[in-house]
């Protein structure tokens, strides 16, 4: 691929364009279609590839860093640092990498075998914020210069999906700086690796001002093809109404995280174009289904009554919630997996519309025909209209007798009220980067043991259900596997462990020029965008 | 005078602890760090170990203690957030802050005064009476839909001037100032104009009202029997006497602009305290919340100090009366 400009030129002009645009508000021209001006609400927390799990800190890193493997836009894997991969055939324990040749580091160093172990042995350490993807790992080891063994502690059939978000850094950079591990808050100093970076990937750092502004450039050096955008700007900005004023006034090209309110508008307005896209993340309620006495209001607990449960299905009007509440931007369903991730049943994913008669006789017929009261706790500021969807339900609620209080948080509040079983009833939306049904087992179905369960609100607790979750982790043959993911599904389903109410949307909304598909970890890559 | 002084400075120590201990035991309501530090995968144990890392299951009181400790020290600690070192992460963007603070205040004192003088002096014309109605709306408009509205207006409509950020910026020692370059001028516009609106229309009002008060004393008669100009009357006179409110009350709200700037910040992504304020908030980062408060707490107690010992200086009946009261 060739380019009209030099790099150093096409800087310079878009540098200049840039602050005239700033000043003027000009329009866009041709020459500023090499530079691309991306905003979204929030800004990477730091620039350390193993010390944030955070969706934006992992998208911008994505453009620095590099992963053995990448997640492509249709949930697929796809070769990036590693060519193959496969179980090894000896060893059912030993996932084996073969690497990229020729690559090197933004600093000219190699990339080998030898920066994979490495950074397998820096993001398994205390410290990293990712070692919870790498707990059955338990070491990795240097074959020859372009093969690396991983081995685990027992068979990992699906290890390689926990890879999306592995960044490899450069062993001698590693050891040069002192950075063997991330950022320890409690030793009171700064990481180098929270400024700087030495990565493999198709940009590099130029300057970064945290919260104002990023600006990288395409690596020239970077073994795949030269991108269409050869320099970013990355400018986070918080207020909704701003974002969209920004892009409308041409000061940048991409807005990542459109509201809601705003999309039809935008497509509307000449010069700017809309794509959406389904996200990798489920919107559900969960109920404390075992417990003998709700914490809202001690004596009984409702939810323990199968017929209340299926009453409160079918007071669900999930197609209300998605025009009102959501303006046509969510996917409802009633199975609680994205489609696109294995284990997805479109039968079990079909939902019914509400009924509430039907609904309301369920009730008498479990003794509660005067309905009862119990506190529905939810976030609001997570999740795309969190609070809304559940005043929605709350009124749903109402007409089958039922009297849902509200509360509505912080997550930074209602997170850890979940996790320490504080909440009879709440909202909670959860995404699945393994693209694997074994990952929502994990965190929301299994009793709370051993590292699983951390997020089983619902308290369920079935041990037939807990063995199977458990053999998923190790069982190599896949077609079994699905069968086993089924079955669980199923048991799930019938015992309504999860009142799922949509899917959301992603929604970026761009130039007119600038081509760019809706990631579905919302996890966009700028090599990725072409203009028109 | 110096004991004074001294009994002050000791008394705005004392302010500075309450504050800090207010805020510490206020942060646990306001979430869990460790809920926005670590990722959906993180099990209860690593949670546990990490709050255990941070000190956050020591009692308030110890880790306020500690808190004092190492603030004494200068050690503010490091961000949960961005993972900097705190006094590092504020000093960086008080500048911003701090200019948008002295460019709005001069421009709602110098529009504050000019329009109050001019209704004062024309009280019943038809300008003054559009004057005081926009003004009415300057008062009741909350800032962020102000903000908003002039975005709409300016960045979007018309496209004269930026609609967020502090555009280009130039590192003049230590102060990194916008206001040498085009870009960074013309991006203060709207924020300080926003900013400033309601300060303006404070002391547009409280000037007006001076003015009139003063426009009917006797001194101001008899200046007119003596022949003097207009101009000497209204502005060697009267102007001169409403002035003493109003530079107090422009010098206290001073520190409310720099304090309150959270909300314009946010509307216009201004990189500056306020807005990495909110969003340390938001994301439960105490050690920044902490600092920023104590960094507050101490701009309205120096303002107040010097405030007091102005007072001091230009009141000669304090002094009186602590010499009075020695004998």
């Amino acid at each position: 691929m060739t380019h009209p400009f030099s790099r150093t030129a096409a800087r310079r002009v878009a540098t200049s364009l840039m602050l005239s645009a700033a000043m003027l508000g000009a329009g866009l021209t041709a020459a500023q279609a090499e530079t691309l001006r991306w905003a979204r609400v929030g800004d990477a927390l730091t620039l350390d590839p193993h010390s944030a799990n955070e969706g934006p800190t992992s998208t911008l890193l994505h453009h620095i860093y590099e992963t053995l493997v990448r997640r492509d836009t249709d949930g697929s894997l796809k070769p990036r640092l590693a060519t193959e991969w496969f179980i090894h055939p000896d060893d059912p324990t030993v996932w084996v990498f073969r690497l990229r040749e020729g690559v090197t580091f933004h600093d000219g160093a190699a990339f080998t075998a030898e920066d994979v172990v490495a950074s397998i042995t820096r993001v398994t350490s205390e410290t990293s914020d990712f070692k919870g993807l790498h707990t059955a790992v338990a070491g990795a080891e240097a074959i020859d210069d372009y093969t690396v063994h991983i081995k685990m502690s027992g068979p990992s059939p699906l290890y390689v999906q926990n890879l999306t978000n592995f960044f490899v850094m450069d062993k001698g950079w590693i050891e040069a700086n002192g950075v063997e591990t991330p950022q320890d808050f409690k030793a009171g100093e700064e990481k180098f690796t929270v400024r700087n970076t030495n990565g493999t990937g198709p940009y590099t750092l130029v300057s970064r001002d945290p919260e104002v502004r990023t600006v990288l450039a395409a690596n020239p050096g970077h073994w795949d093809a030269a991108p269409a955008v050869t320099e970013i700007v990355y400018t986070p900005i918080k207020e909704a109404a701003t974002r969209v004023a920004a892009l409308l006034s041409g000061e940048v090209d991409f807005v990542q995280d459109v509201p809601v309110q705003d999309i039809e508008r935008l497509s509307n307005t000449a010069g700017i174009s809309v794509t959406t896209g389904a996200e990798n993340r489920t919107i559900f309620f969960a109920y404390d289904m075992t417990s003998d006495s709700l914490k809202s209001v001690p004596g009984d607990n409702p939810f323990k009554n199968p017929q209340v449960r299926e009453a409160m299905a079918l007071a669900l009007d999930r197609d209300a919630i998605r025009q009102v509440v959501m303006r046509g931007q969510s996917v409802p369903g009633g199975q609680n997996v994205p489609p696109f991730v294995n284990g997805h049943d479109p039968a079990l994913d079909a939902y019914s519309a509400p009924d509430y008669d039907a609904a309301k006789a369920l009730m008498t017929e479990a003794g509660y025909a005067d309905g009862f009261s119990v506190d529905l706790h939810c976030p609001n500021d997570r999740y795309i209209n969190d609070e809304a969807i559940c005043q929605a339900y709350v009124g749903m609620l109402g007409r089958i007798g039922i009297k849902a209080n509200l509360v509505s948080q912080s997550r930074t509040i209602h997170f850890p009220a979940i996790q320490n079983g504080e909440v009879d009833f709440y909202l909670l939306g959860w995404g699945v980067p393994t693209f694997d049904s074994q990952y929502v087992f994990d965190f929301l179905v299994h009793s709370p043991a051993d590292g699983r369960g951390g997020w089983n609100g619902s308290r369920y607790n079935n041990p037939e259900i807990d063995a199977k979750i458990e053999s998923l982790a190790t069982e190599t043959d896949l077609a079994k596997r699905d069968a086993t993911i089924a079955e669980i599904w199923q048991t799930l389903q019938q015992d309504r462990v999860f009142l799922m109410v949509h899917n959301q949307l992603l929604a970026y909304a761009a130039k007119d020029n600038v081509e760019i598909a809706v990631h579905p970890e919302n996890q966009p890559s700028m090599t990725t965008v072409t203009f028109k | 005078m110096i004991a004074y002084v001294l009994r002050r400075i000791v008394q705005s120590v004392l302010v500075m602890l309450v504050v800090a201990l207010v805020s510490f035991s206020l942060f646990r309501f306001v979430g869990d760090p460790v809920a926005t530090m670590m990722g959906q995968e993180a099990s209860q144990a690593d949670r546990e170990a990490l709050r255990d890392r941070l000190g956050l299951n020591d009692p308030v009181i110890v880790q306020f203690a500690g808190y004092i400790a190492r603030a004494a020290s200068g050690d503010f600690g490091i961000s949960y957030r961005l993972q900097q070192p705190v006094m590092e992460l504020i000093l960086s963007r008080l500048p911003a802050t701090l200019e948008l603070a002295l460019i709005s205040g001069t421009l709602a004192f110098v529009f504050g005064v000019g329009l109050g003088v001019y209704t004062a002096l024309n009280r019943r014309g038809w300008l003054s009476g559009t004057i005081m109605t926009v003004s009415l709306v300057g008062v009741s408009l909350p800032t962020f839909l102000i903000g908003v509205l002039l975005i709409w207006v300016f960045a979007v409509e018309l496209q004269w001037l930026p609609s967020f950020g502090r555009g280009e910026t130039v590192d003049v020692g230590p102060w990194r100032t916008g206001l040498l370059t085009p870009s960074g001028r013309a991006s203060i516009v709207l924020p300080a104009i926003t900013l400033g609106l309601y300060q303006m229309t404070l002391i547009m009002r409280l000037v007006r009202a001076e003015m009139l008060e003063v426009l009917r004393t006797d001194y101001i008669k008899f200046a007119r029997a003596r022949g003097l100009s207009d101009r000497a009357v209204n502005f060697g006179h009267a102007l001169k006497n409403t002035l003493v409110p109003v530079i107090t009350i422009t010098g206290l709200q001073l520190g409310s602009i720099i304090a309150f700037a959270i909300i314009t910040e946010t509307v216009f992504q201004w990189p500056g305290v306020g807005a990495l304020f909110i969003n340390s908030v938001q994301f439960v980062d105490i050690p920044v919340m902490a600092a920023y408060l104590m960094l507050i707490a101490l701009i309205f107690v120096v303002i107040n100090l010097v405030v007091d010992l102005l007072y001091y200086a230009v009141d000669p009946r304090l002094r009186l009366d602590r010499a009075a009261a020695r004998h």
